[in-house]
């Protein structure tokens, strides 16, 4: 049913640069098959949208990457060498960091446990070892004020903030941990237009400090605005990745929402899609 | 959560500030603060003359909270990381039938009774924790089995052993034992003796013990109860497996995306659940002297009730191991002075019960509070 619009690439032998690179990747679920070879690669600085509609395997395959899933076949390198993610510690530990959309944050917790959440710095005081709040406060509050968040202390619950500001904070601290691969699931779905643009500078500002992102979403107007390259989804197969400048949002769309089926509801919609 | 920090005052607009009293209520303590302030008060007004306020008194009422902090502790810092323990009576049946036979029925010195006893009892912790994460059961079925089998085992053993239901003779076994005294034992007495001396306490005027203090000194179970309070809000507040707790209670997929070895978490609270309740049953046994099969019994919902009083959410990742023991305070306050006040002991439980929904529905509303929903 749904054609490739565009040539799809062959898969570009991963050069020096690479960080991590995905190749071929199976995944099958019992009887189930989930993913069926998919391919990716992401560069330093690169920000590498995923698209694909409900059900393509997008989420299945960022759990492959980020240790979640053991993939059934297939190969990850990560800078040139192949990894073996048993547990989300050890692809946590390699520097690949995930943001879950509705998992980021614990809402109960203050910002600064939450900041410090798995990573909690620690001081010795006669042999005893004890959560380092006065340092673990002074950094959140400085890492909040750099994403443009105004903590009223923080001691503050995350339950006070945004979803937008959640989204940021989680970023925040996946950077400050040193993370080279930031993955996003799906991190706009849910937000407002304002919190969405804030998200997206985020994004932006990342890319920039030399972080590979790979940015899962399905609304192509917010993958158009920071995605470097972009790789659409189908059915646990990938359809095709396209460079920046090389696609119209409205191949994108037609790629996700598989062409012919789109193209007839979109006349009886007057392209409002 | 604990440490207060100067910050500079926001630049946002949009951000109210927050007023002290507002602050204090979302702190977990303040509602069993205003509670233990309350129920002194009510008793100082209803019930001053009867010698609950003497020093007989307040051992009384003293030492029946100190046994409800010790389970409240344990129950607390589960509850925070996301479980209940329903087990918790059935296990000090257990295991302090398990210190009278070992001891008095199969001789063995009372220490390693004591020992052996701990060992087993933590297994079973284990073992609770074990079964929940591995099943991905509610905690309130796996250790609602756990509180029939465990008083199962405890009745049978018993009655297979000796044919009787309580064990004594623990007193006597326990005589010269190094590590009895650190449960059973009193700290302090020549204090009290120097105390009474001075005629500043009550003393026994006539009888064996003329010239003794009626109080003699401080039981080593407040003394454990003091030091678990220490420990438990020393680990939730200033450590990094206290963020843990937090962290495993309040969502533990979130916990585990970043790292936090949630499992681990949880079963290690299990087992300390049940290390209190091992704590209560020896200090009892060695207290009395004796085992009974039916001890214990219903001591589970007391230290959840204690918990919630103290500010803790039923759902877990929130709460404080102070508010759990002044929840405890309350607790044994009100059930002892009631006694002393002369009401009715039946309508303890009816109090027990509107104290619980008051807890309950204020715990809710701080919450919404915090996560900032309406």
């Amino acid at each position: 049913m749904s054609k490739p619009l565009i040539e799809m690439q062959d898969v570009e032998t991963a050069d020096d640069e690479t960080i991590i690179e995905m190749k071929n990747i199976e995944k099958h679920f019992g009887s189930v098959i989930a993913l069926s070879g998919v391919s990716l690669d992401l560069m330093p600085g690169e920000c590498h949208c995923l698209l694909g509609d409900n059900g393509a395997g997008k989420s299945t395959f960022i759990k492959t990457m980020s240790g979640v899933h053991k993939p059934s076949a297939g190969d990850i390198f990560f800078e040139g060498k192949p990894m073996n993610f048993a547990r989300p510690r050890d692809a946590i530990a390699a520097g690949i960091a995930t943001v879950y959309q509705d998992l980021a944050m614990i809402p109960l917790m203050s910002v600064t446990r939450n900041f410090f959440m798995g990573n909690e710095p620690t001081k010795k005081i006669l042999g005893i070892s004890f959560f380092d709040h006065e340092y673990a406060n002074e950094v959140t509050m400085k890492e909040m004020k750099e994403m443009g968040i105004n903590l009223r202390s923080p001691d503050q619950a995350v339950g006070t903030l945004s979803g937008g500001e959640r989204q940021t904070v989680a970023i925040a601290r996946a950077v400050h941990f040193g993370a080279k691969v930031l993955i996003l699931d799906e991190p706009t779905s849910a937000l407002g237009v304002r919190q969405t643009a804030n998200v997206l500078a985020t994004v932006d500002r990342v890319r920039s400090q030399g972080i590979g992102v790979v940015f899962i979403t399905h609304n192509v107007r917010h993958a158009m605005a920071v995605g470097d390259r972009f790789t659409v989804l189908d059915r646990g197969k990938t359809l095709g990745t396209a460079k920046r400048g090389e696609i119209t949002p409205e191949e994108l769309q037609n790629m996700m929402a598989g062409g012919q089926e789109l193209a007839t509801l979109e006349g009886s919609l007057g392209g409002t899609v | 959560m604990s440490d207060a920090t100067q910050t500079p005052p926001s630049e946002d607009e949009r951000v109210k500030e927050m007023s002290a009293f507002r602050k204090a209520l979302i702190r977990p303590e303040l509602g069993s603060i205003c509670g233990v302030i309350l129920v002194f008060f009510f008793f100082f007004l209803t019930a001053r003359d009867s010698g609950m306020f003497s020093p007989s008194g307040v051992m009384n009422w003293s030492i029946v909270s100190a046994q409800f902090i010790i389970i409240a502790v344990g129950a607390c810092l589960l509850m925070i990381a996301g479980e209940f323990d329903l087990s918790v009576g059935s296990m000090i049946g257990f295991s302090g039938m398990s210190i009278a036979l070992l001891s008095v029925s199969f001789g063995w010195p009372v220490w390693l009774a004591i020992c052996v006893t701990f060992v087993l009892c933590m297994a079973i912790g284990a073992l609770n924790g074990w079964l929940v994460i591995k099943t991905g059961l509610p905690s309130f079925i796996v250790t609602l089995a756990f509180l029939f089998i465990l008083r199962g085992l405890t009745i049978f053993a018993a009655i297979a052993t000796t044919r009787k239901t309580i064990i004594g003779g623990v007193k006597d076994a326990a005589e010269g034992d190094w590590l009895a005294p650190i449960f059973g034992g009193k700290v302090l007495t020549g204090l009290f003796q120097w105390m009474g001396d001075h005629g500043w306490i009550e003393t026994f005027t006539r009888g064996t013990r003329l010239g003794q203090p009626v109080v003699e000194g401080i039981p080593m179970l407040m003394v454990w109860a003091l030091v678990l309070v220490i420990f438990g809000h020393w680990l939730l507040t200033k450590t990094k497996f206290g963020n843990w707790i937090f962290a495993a209670g309040g969502d533990p997929q979130a916990a585990r995306y970043v790292g936090v070895p949630v499992n681990r978490v949880k079963i290690t609270m299990f087992m300390f659940t049940a290390f209190c309740a091992c704590i209560f049953a020896t200090a009892q046994v060695m207290e009395f002297g004796s085992a009974g099969a039916d001890r214990g019994l219903l001591k589970e919902f007391e230290a959840i009730i204690s918990v919630v009083i103290g500010g803790a959410l039923l759902t877990g990742g929130y709460g404080s191991v102070i508010g759990a023991a002044l929840g405890a305070i309350v607790f044994g306050v009100v059930q002892q002075g009631l006694f002393f006040a002369g009401v009715e002991s039946s309508l303890f439980r009816v109090f027990l019960g509107v104290i619980l929904l008051l807890a309950v529905i204020l715990n809710t509303y701080i919450r919404r509070m915090i996560t900032g929903e309406r």
